[in-house]
């Protein structure tokens, strides 16, 4: 802080200063109030509840079977990490590499499904799932949850691919690598980091992807994030601290998965990836 | 393909080769699983989805359309979801241009985007489940106003909450996609432009919004079009029968309730046509606006 800076400056600083606190001490307070409640044993008029417990846990893993739900989640969740990294990778090496005819509308094809919402397109795509006889079970959930995703890793991948210096592959290929072992012996190995970051947002959009796992899932195929969306719908009908334990339980499982991923990558690569294509 | 036909056939040289040069080989097939899986699950979706829109279950091939714009239950769900979009979508943009102009010459900037990448990761049924308590009528938000005096006011259940998710889940991304706009931009511009004794206000004016106005039509489309798609905290914090029934709920219903798929894809396409139209207003009027400056700022 300067002091030959204008009042008017200074003033202006402190408003949009105060903006920032205020949001962020609201978003903190909006999380806290969830882990809170799923602690307390009853919660009225007060500051903080009477007293506080664990059981409510207890009850919130029986109550929504979470042990199911959350293998559903983690293989829904595996398999479309592993099969939007297998197609996805491979489509980025091709499009960083190779400059051929009609390569910009097929990034734009790519920059579609991520730009347009999953409300919009989900309607439709769970309509011709079902007509496929895919919708309902886990297989038309994966399938629905692949479309933003395998578009994402494709674009988050061009660049970390450009970074690499294309002798490296030339000199593989003088030794005799095919496509193949150029990809398990060059490519990947150098391509880690990328991939790593890539697939870990893959893991935590589709934990908390609710749209279109909403559409296509059926009674035994839901995620923990449906499952808690038709919780608090139906509040009244369960006790709102069991909800809440559900919601830490769903909140645990994507913010460790979050924590690790920003090791890799920095916050604004989250959202910038899109824009850098859009320009 | 013309120039090949032209040659004759014995001068041709094989079709690999001629395919090499245009930089299609075995890598290039790499692309093929997945456009493939993008047309089919994508792009043939969206598609059926315009051509079922046009099969009613009964009537003409507009039956569908005639229905949704003649049912003021159904035409309605535009306009309040316009009316929570529209405000949403430029008081998140709006409010995140001063703030990353601060933020961008923090020392530990990280800690910032780290917690506001948070909300973006739980997703709108959690930030709803949060607000239903904290902003509740026993919550802490009623809670303080009503130890500084301003008493209870309603904010679940109503436009408000919807609107107060729509900023909590929507601020962040904003916020974050102006930030990298505002950090691309070469600071030595800004540098040259204060040597010149320019002040912060003429700066912003004169330099940084013109760079930034590309950006800020971007993010505003983005925005505008996550708003204009709001279904979970429509249901959970709003009103859902009331003033937040929003055209995603309309679909939902016509899906899930009535079992119509016809008419689910004619409101889908409604919802998608709107968010289309509403892009190249936005589009169009960058192009109308800042032209001229924006070019000359590059050179």
């Amino acid at each position: 802080m300067q002091d030959d800076k204008p009042a008017g400056e200074r003033l202006w600083a402190t408003v949009v200063w105060a903006l920032v606190i205020f949001f962020v001490v609201n978003v903190i307070a909006t999380i806290a109030a969830v882990g809170v409640d799923s602690f307390g044993t009853r919660w009225f008029n007060s500051w903080l509840p009477a007293g506080f417990t664990t059981r409510w846990y207890k009850a919130a893993w029986d109550e929504f079977q979470l042990h199911d739900v959350l293998i559903v989640t983690f293989e829904v969740v595996g398999a479309v990490v592993l099969l939007s990294g297998l197609l996805g990778v491979p489509a980025a090496y091709a499009l960083a590499r190779r400059n051929f005819p009609g390569k910009q509308l097929m990034i734009l094809l790519f920059l579609l499904p991520m730009m347009i919402p999953p409300i919009t397109f989900g309607i439709p795509l769970a309509t011709v799932l079902y007509q496929a006889h895919l919708g309902g079970n886990m297989s038309g959930v994966i399938l629905a949850n692949l479309v933003p995703t395998v578009p994402f890793v494709v674009l988050v991948m061009i660049p970390f691919i450009e970074q690499i210096d294309p002798r490296i592959e030339a000199a593989a290929r003088v030794f005799g690598a095919g496509t193949g072992r150029l990809f398990v012996h060059v490519l990947v190995p150098m391509l880690t980091p990328g991939i790593l970051a890539a697939l870990l947002l893959v893991l935590v959009r589709t934990i908390a992807m609710f749209e279109l796992t909403f559409f296509t899932a059926g009674p035994d195929s839901q995620t923990l994030v449906v499952t808690l969306y038709y919780a608090v719908g139906a509040a009244g009908v369960r006790s709102n601290q069991s909800i809440d334990a559900m919601a830490v339980i769903y909140m645990l499982t994507t913010l460790v998965w979050l924590l690790i991923a920003l090791r890799f990558v920095d916050p604004t690569q989250i959202v910038t990836r899109v824009k850098k294509e859009a320009v | 393909m013309s120039e090949a036909a032209l040659s004759k056939p014995t001068e041709r040289p094989p079709l690999r080769v001629r395919l090499a040069l245009r930089d299609i080989d075995g890598v290039t097939l790499l692309v093929v699983p997945a456009v493939v899986f993008v047309l089919l699950l994508f792009i043939y979706p969206f598609a059926y989805g315009l051509v079922l829109s046009f099969l009613p279950k009964k009537g003409g091939w507009l039956a569908n359309y005639a229905k949704f714009f003649s049912d003021p239950f159904l035409y309605d769900t535009i306009w309040s979801t316009f009316r929570l979009a529209i405000p949403a979508t430029l008081i998140n943009v709006l409010v995140s241009v001063p703030i990353a102009l601060r933020v961008r010459h923090m020392r530990h900037r990280r800690v910032l985007t780290t917690l506001l990448v948070v909300p973006i990761t739980l997703g709108t049924v959690l930030i709803a489940q949060g607000l239903l308590i904290y902003l509740g009528p026993q919550g802490w938000f009623n809670r303080v106003l009503a130890v500084v005096g301003i008493g209870h006011v309603r904010l679940v259940h109503n436009y408000t909450g919807v609107m107060l998710s729509l900023i909590m889940s929507g601020f962040p991304f904003t916020f974050l996609l102006t930030l990298s706009y505002l950090t691309g931009i070469d600071p030595s511009l800004e540098q040259a432009a204060a040597t010149l004794g320019a002040k912060a206000r003429a700066r912003f004016v004169h330099i940084l919004l013109p760079l930034l106005a590309q950006g800020l039509a971007i993010n505003m489309c983005l925005s505008f079009v996550q708003t204009f798609s709001v279904f979970p905290s429509a249901v959970l914090l709003g009103a859902p029968a009331g003033e937040t029934r929003v055209i995603s709920i309309a679909a939902y219903q016509a899906a899930y309730e009535q079992y119509d798929y016809s008419m689910a894809s004619a409101v889908a396409m409604i919802m998608g046509f709107c968010q289309l139209g509403v892009v190249i207003l936005i589009l169009a009027g960058r192009n109308f606006l800042y032209r001229g400056s924006a070019a000359g700022g590059k050179g």
